[in-house]
């Protein structure tokens, strides 16, 4: 049984191959934090804002990660090319900017509801629902072409995509999140 | 299949998903919104927050991963039982990676903002928090994760294409939660 045993599934075995890659993306996570930081002053005067940052990273983060979960599927299935016109590449990319221009109005007019029942209504309906929606138009068109290159580059490097891009999509989307929810709100405030 | 088939199925397929998870990040905002006072206590507590909700996704995501991998090649039976030493090895060494990079966070962050002359709090103080906050997260989500892959299973679900909308959506509740109850905490005990 000892002999069977492999370190997939020891505590240090499932550690090691993990730490590495988890050291390496929170020291990006950090860097976003920093950017957050920098707008803290406004964040706290203006509490929607504050409640649009975990949703705004997040659906970033996931719109990336579902477009390259698919694109890696149909990668290991053998349908995928990467020719700029191959209809699955161009599909998934009008997929995600719609899916990013359906979710992000409805989030933003939810966040200023949510804010002005539990805090106070400290920015306009439309000025929150505008950040939202530029936000999340500027981020699809981000999270598909990041999504593109990572995969690409995952199939380029001989890298099964499930293993590297899912994360780094992820992650950079989160990233991405704040930087654009920073640069809209400069635009927009 | 032409562009627009692909982009009508891909669309159908994650909308529901992106729309559970935006829920889930919507609370885990009104939490934050909810943390000013907090906030502006505990300098620099705001840049260790991407940090530590993106490990709850990496984390427990990976833990969902590979006990569903485990399931389909039975490895791991659906039951919830510490005396499985697989099961006990994945969730120790999510719990560890967890706690570890959530501190990790705050040793990276506190001397960036010392050289770029912004205000923090001590280490201790921030470090402390991330641990606390990665100590709780991290027993919620594993319960969460563990329970949704099994239980989807044993209903004949794709525990595979459950872990994903279960962790976002739930690790950004859980992660800003338990951030609250951190600072908190850490604040009644002085720091700061």
């Amino acid at each position: 049984m000892s002999g069977a045993r492999s370190s997939t599934w020891t505590v240090q075995g499932i550690a090691r191959a993990m730490l590495p890659l988890l050291a390496v993306l929170t020291v990006v996570e950090v860097g976003s934090g920093l950017v957050l930081d920098t707008f803290e002053e406004q964040l706290l005067r203006y509490p929607s804002l504050l409640v649009l940052v975990p949703v705004t990273i997040g659906t970033a983060g996931n719109l990336g990660s579902i477009l390259a979960a698919r694109l890696s599927t149909a990668f290991h299935l053998g349908t995928l090319s990467f020719a700029p016109d191959d209809d699955r590449l161009l599909g998934n990319a009008v997929a995600t900017f719609g899916l990013a221009v359906t979710i992000f109005p409805v989030v933003g007019a939810a966040a200023w509801l949510v804010t002005s029942i539990t805090v106070s209504a400290d920015l306009g309906f439309v000025t929150v629902v505008l950040v939202a929606t530029l936000s999340g138009a500027v981020l699809a068109v981000l999270a598909v072409v990041v999504t593109f290159v990572a995969t690409y580059a995952a199939y380029r490097l001989r890298l099964d995509p499930d293993d590297v891009v899912i994360p780094v999509v992820t992650n950079t989307c989160d990233v991405l999140g704040v930087l654009v929810l920073f640069a809209v709100v400069r635009l927009v405030l | 299949m032409s562009v627009r088939e692909v982009a009508v199925d891909a669309y159908r397929e994650a909308l529901p998903v992106l729309a559970a998870s935006a829920v889930g990040g919507l609370f885990a905002g009104v939490v934050l919104g909810g943390m000013r006072a907090e906030l502006e206590a505990v300098a620099g507590l705001l840049v260790l927050v991407p940090a530590l909700l993106a490990t709850r996704g990496n984390v427990y995501g990976a833990l969902g991963a590979k006990l569903s991998s485990a399931l389909h090649q039975g490895l791991v039976a659906p039951v919830f039982d510490l005396e499985d030493e697989r099961l006990r090895a994945a969730i120790a060494a999510a719990m560890a990676n967890g706690v570890l990079v959530s501190v990790f966070a705050a040793v990276v962050a506190y001397p960036v903002l010392l050289v770029l002359s912004r205000p923090s709090a001590s280490l201790l103080t921030l470090a402390t928090i991330a641990f606390i906050a990665g100590l709780l997260s991290g027993i919620a989500l594993t319960v969460v994760v563990v329970f949704a892959v099994f239980v989807g299973y044993r209903r004949g679900l794709n525990p595979d294409t459950l872990v994903g909308p279960v962790v976002t959506t739930t690790g950004d509740v859980f992660g800003m939660a338990t951030l609250l109850v951190a600072v908190r905490l850490v604040l009644a005990l002085g720091g700061g």
